[in-house]
């Protein structure tokens, strides 16, 4: 079952990656399993809950959305290679700063959201923030916080 | 210089838990991998009652297939409650035999039917679709009416009957005689939703066995890794505890959903041991919406008689509890403890009648969630409370005030067993008045009939009972279980500090949190102190985290060990300094003798407890690390107001929240940055229980909404920012004056916001609604209401 097995290539995380994969693999699986990033979580099964976004060539998106061999060739960026060594970036530092997180478990997708939310919107407004965070779920929070970290955030990134 | 008064108690200090969480580094139990480890699928029951007979041939032989395991393959002890209630007639419970995989009937869809465990997920999820398994349906019981009629069938043969139990508290006697004598009665029929938990991290768990030692390790997504160390050793399989290490490492939520324990741990700890290799499983989030224990779910009457002037005379209620097709480990005490004892609320309600009779159903079982019986409780008081002023042409504001427990009235005996030790109800209403800016109101509602909406305003003005709880009063109720806690604190000999606790974190930020309580105590910074849980080898004992209880007894062990580590401490310093340890003071970290200069540090103290070339030998041992075990005295009792603001949209029905005010009364605060995200979290499950969320039962048990594309998860965009206020009165049996704040945001919102939209619709005649006010339920009652005028 799942096919032969196909090679890609692709960077993660500023590192080349080479790998063999079945076609059905999910790229959420290959990010955890094979390449053993388990920052990158799965919190469901039917693309909802936004728990795996990560970067793929400069957009954020719910890795278990795609299959391991779409990325052929792709730039990738997980939730461990945002910080610059033990520099936290700018997003990691406002949701330290405003609680923005409580058990972590979505806290991984949020932030990569939220990375791109702010890039794509330097200037994002409350309602903006909301709405754009849509597509990751938080049990946690209530979102409040995290809301509040994304906009101190957008201010830090050059709002 | 010791620093503890900038990390110390009341301070938000930033969390020290964050950083591994924000750059993908938490320990998750899915993020564990052992070698040699095989991967399990659970094959669930897709049928809600039936005999069944299954085949597993063909399967056993499929590509990676290790084995497969049925029912009858696992002979051991079936899965155990908790807690014992006995009806009114002084019967024990029915307790049917719940066995981790079912044998030859199933009574819920999601139950598991077998175990199939390979070298890969894909390969033992594709022998799955090679069992065979024929089922022979089985009238199906869902609605709890329908249980009360044998004639419609039973969900356990063994039992005569689908009632668990048919339990009272309060006296009968009294609310009738009030009833029939009183000025007026208001009656309401509530029922109160079934949620999903949705935790975000999914359960999972890992099961292995170490043949050369016979020891057993599971990790496993628990809020109380002890707890299930004793349930599946002692009950289940037959294992002692010095052969079964238990470890909870980083959990992604709970809410009361991962106290339990589940099938899944029992299979994968036995089977590894079967197979000598370690099991590893995790849910699919499809697989947690039909195996994670639902919560809530009752159908309740309820009658308030009140005299002329609006004051509370009785308060009778009758409640249908849903236990699902099996006893979780705490089922039977949340419509019961956790809910009758409750019914008092803020109020000073002469006599209380509850009569609670508990129903298997063919659903997924029924257990304590975010709140556990204290979420209806409140509903049912905040509702019928709002419902009376409405009927009797009194303020919302007013009647809740006519009836408060005043001030000096504690210590409060209820008459539905509770003491209430503290509590200043007024002051939290007239805080949460001004921060909801209530006297702009009418402004706002006139802005809004000139936009063409409706607008109302709603109140709650609750309080709970958490902090669980005294042994010896909760054994008297039936718990088999005592409900302390235990904490070990070590001075290390360069006088940093690990501290050992039986509670766990899945979010709640004890790790910084505890932290400052050592700071405040012992003087140092929070970043001397690290915070250890979640490992039955690691910690001493414990009974984990739930009902708000980790500060107030968690809390509280720590400070008793801590307490003892300073006694030692002063004797060593004594010692050492050659004075008489009865002058030695502790300020700021320095042990000093009285009205001199001489003063030794922390450090200095624990260097000479483990150097102890000059140490009173004869005295004392050496080291400076002490263990204390804590078991609460009461209950703890936050309170507060909740008040809601919505407008509703007549066109569509749509409800949205322009406002939520929570002023909360949970004692001390140790780190109000913490609490107000606690609280804030609690808020959002409440909004989200009275405005989306619902699980679903079709008539054959199939569980409609049983994904995220089909239960509603509160999102960003349904709230607006909280606002959030705290007002003190301090807990009265415990050192720190802490009440819990865990649950307060759950308990207390969800009347509130449905009190706001009947407030909205009352001007149209509507008198109800019911949760979860969808639009489409509120459009509906706006059209119906249309229609009658």
């Amino acid at each position: 079952m799942g096919g032969q097995e196909m090679e890609i290539s692709l960077k993660i995380n500023g590192k080349d990656v080479k790998a063999d994969v079945k076609p059905n693999t999910l790229l959420s699986t290959f990010i955890r399993e094979d390449l053993n990033l388990t920052g990158t979580h799965i919190g469901c099964d039917t693309s909802q809950c936004g728990a795996c976004a990560i970067h793929l060539n400069g957009d954020a998106v719910k890795s278990c959305a795609i299959l391991a061999a779409q990325a052929d060739g792709a730039e990738i960026t997980t939730i461990e290679g945002i910080a610059n060594d033990d520099e936290l970036h700018p997003m990691q530092q406002a949701f330290h700063e405003n609680h923005g997180l409580q058990c972590g478990y979505c806290t991984p997708g949020m932030v990569m959201s939220s990375i791109k939310l702010v890039e794509n919107n330097p200037n994002i407004s409350e309602e903006e923030i909301r709405k754009g965070l849509e597509g990751n779920i938080c049990r946690c929070t209530g979102y409040h916080n995290i809301v509040k970290s994304v906009k101190q955030a957008a201010t830090v990134m050059g709002g | 210089m010791p620093d503890g008064g900038s990390t110390g108690i009341g301070v938000s200090v930033k969390r020290k838990e964050d950083y591994r969480f924000l750059v993908g580094e938490g320990n998750y139990t899915d993020d564990i991998n052992r070698p040699n480890q095989t991967h399990t699928y659970m094959l669930r029951s897709s049928s809600a009652h039936a005999k069944f007979s299954i085949d597993t041939s063909k399967a056993s032989k499929a590509k990676g297939v290790v084995k497969i395991f049925v029912g009858t393959d696992m002979e051991v002890g079936s899965i155990p409650c908790g807690w014992q209630v006995d009806s009114k007639d002084g019967t024990p419970m029915r307790e049917p035999a719940h066995p981790p995989i079912a044998k030859d009937k199933v009574r819920y869809v999601g139950e598991i039917i077998a175990v199939i465990i390979a070298e890969s997920l894909e390969d033992a999820k594709n022998a799955a679709e090679l069992i065979d398994v024929n089922y022979n349906d089985i009238p199906v019981i869902i609605d709890m009416q329908d249980a009360l009629d044998n004639s419609k069938g039973l969900v356990h043969d063994e039992i005569e009957s689908n009632v668990c139990y048919d339990w009272e508290l309060g006296d009968s006697e009294a609310v009738d005689k009030a009833i029939s004598e009183a000025a007026h009665i208001t009656s309401l029929d509530i029922r109160n939703n079934r949620l999903i938990p949705n935790a975000m991290e999914t359960r999972s768990a890992i099961g292995d066995y170490e043949h050369a030692t016979g020891q057993y390790t599971l990790y496993t997504t628990s809020q109380n890794p002890h707890v299930i160390r004793l349930l599946m050793g002692a009950f289940v399989l037959g294992l002692p505890e010095h052969k079964l290490r238990v470890i909870a490492p980083d959990v992604g939520g709970g809410f009361g959903s991962k106290i339990f324990h589940y099938a899944e741990e029992a299979i994968v700890t036995w089977a590894s041991n079967k197979i000598r290799r370690p099991v590893k499983w995790t849910s699919d989030r499809s697989e947690a919406f039909i195996s994670d224990a639902h919560g809530r779910d009752h159908v309740t009457s309820v009658k308030l008689a009140l005299d002329k002037d609006g004051k509370f005379l009785a308060l009778k209620v009758d409640t249908l509890a849903n236990m699902g097709a099996y006893l979780s480990t705490f089922a039977s005490s949340v419509p019961t403890y956790l809910y009758a004892t409750l019914l008092a609320g803020t109020y000073t309600t002469p006599a209380i009648h509850c009569n609670v009779k508990s129903i298997f159903t063919n659903t997924v079982p029924v257990d304590a969630y975010r709140g556990a019986g204290r979420p209806e409780a409140t509903y049912l008081i905040e509702r019928i409370v709002d419902k009376a002023a409405r009927e009797m042409g009194i303020s919302q504001v007013e009647i809740r005030r006519k009836n408060f427990i005043p001030v000096d009235a504690f210590p409060y005996q209820t008459p539905v067993a509770l003491q209430y030790d503290s509590g200043n109800y007024n002051a939290t209403l007239d805080a949460a008045l001004k921060k909801a800016d209530y006297e702009g109101f009418a402004a706002r509602k006139a802005d809004s009939v000139k936009r063409g909406m409706l607008r109302g305003i709603g109140f709650s003005t609750y309080l709970e009972a958490c902090g669980i709880a005294p042994s010896a009063v909760v054994g008297s109720l039936g718990a088999r279980a005592g409900l302390f806690e235990c904490a070990e604190v070590r001075v290390h000999p360069t006088g940093s500090v690990t501290v050992f606790t039986g509670s766990h974190s899945h979010g709640q930020g004890h790790e910084t949190t505890f932290a400052q309580l050592v700071s405040e105590k012992l003087g140092i910074s929070t970043d001397m102190v690290e915070i250890s849980h979640g490992d039955t080898n690691n910690i001493p004992f414990g009974m984990g985290t739930y009902g708000s209880r980790s500060l107030a007894v968690g809390g509280e062990a720590i400070v008793k060990a801590m307490d003892k580590v300073i006694a030692k401490a002063k004797k060593i310093a004594a010692h050492v300094m050659e004075a008489s340890a009865d002058d030695i003071e502790l300020n700021n970290g320095n042990f000093e003798i009285a009205g001199t200069d001489k003063s030794m540090s922390l450090a200095d103290i624990s260097l000479a407890a483990y150097v102890p070339h000059n140490y009173p030998h004869e005295e004392l041992e050496p080291g400076l690390d002490e263990k204390a075990f804590y078991d609460p005295l009461n209950f703890t009792y936050p309170g507060g107001c909740h008040i809601c603001e919505v407008e509703i949209n007549p066109n569509t029905g749509e409800v949205k929240v322009e406002g939520m005010t929570a002023v909360d009364d949970v004692g001390k605060v140790i780190n109000p940055m913490i609490v107000e995200g606690q609280i804030h979290g609690g808020l959002a499950q409440g909004i989200g229980q009275a405005l989306l969320e619902n699980a679903a039962y079709d008539s054959n048990g199939q569980l409609l909404s049983g994904s995220y594309m089909d239960y509603a998860m509160p999102r960003a965009d349904n709230f607006v920012d909280f606002k959030v206020g705290n007002e003190v009165t301090l807990c009265t049996h415990n050192s720190l004056g802490v009440k819990g704040c865990g649950e307060v945001g759950a308990i207390g919102s969800p009347p509130a916001v449905i009190n706001a939209v009947v407030d909205a619709l009352s001007e149209l005649g509507v008198e109800d609604i019911s949760m979860p006010a969808t639009s489409e339920k509120v459009w509906n009652a706006i059209n119906q209401a249309k229609n009658k005028n």
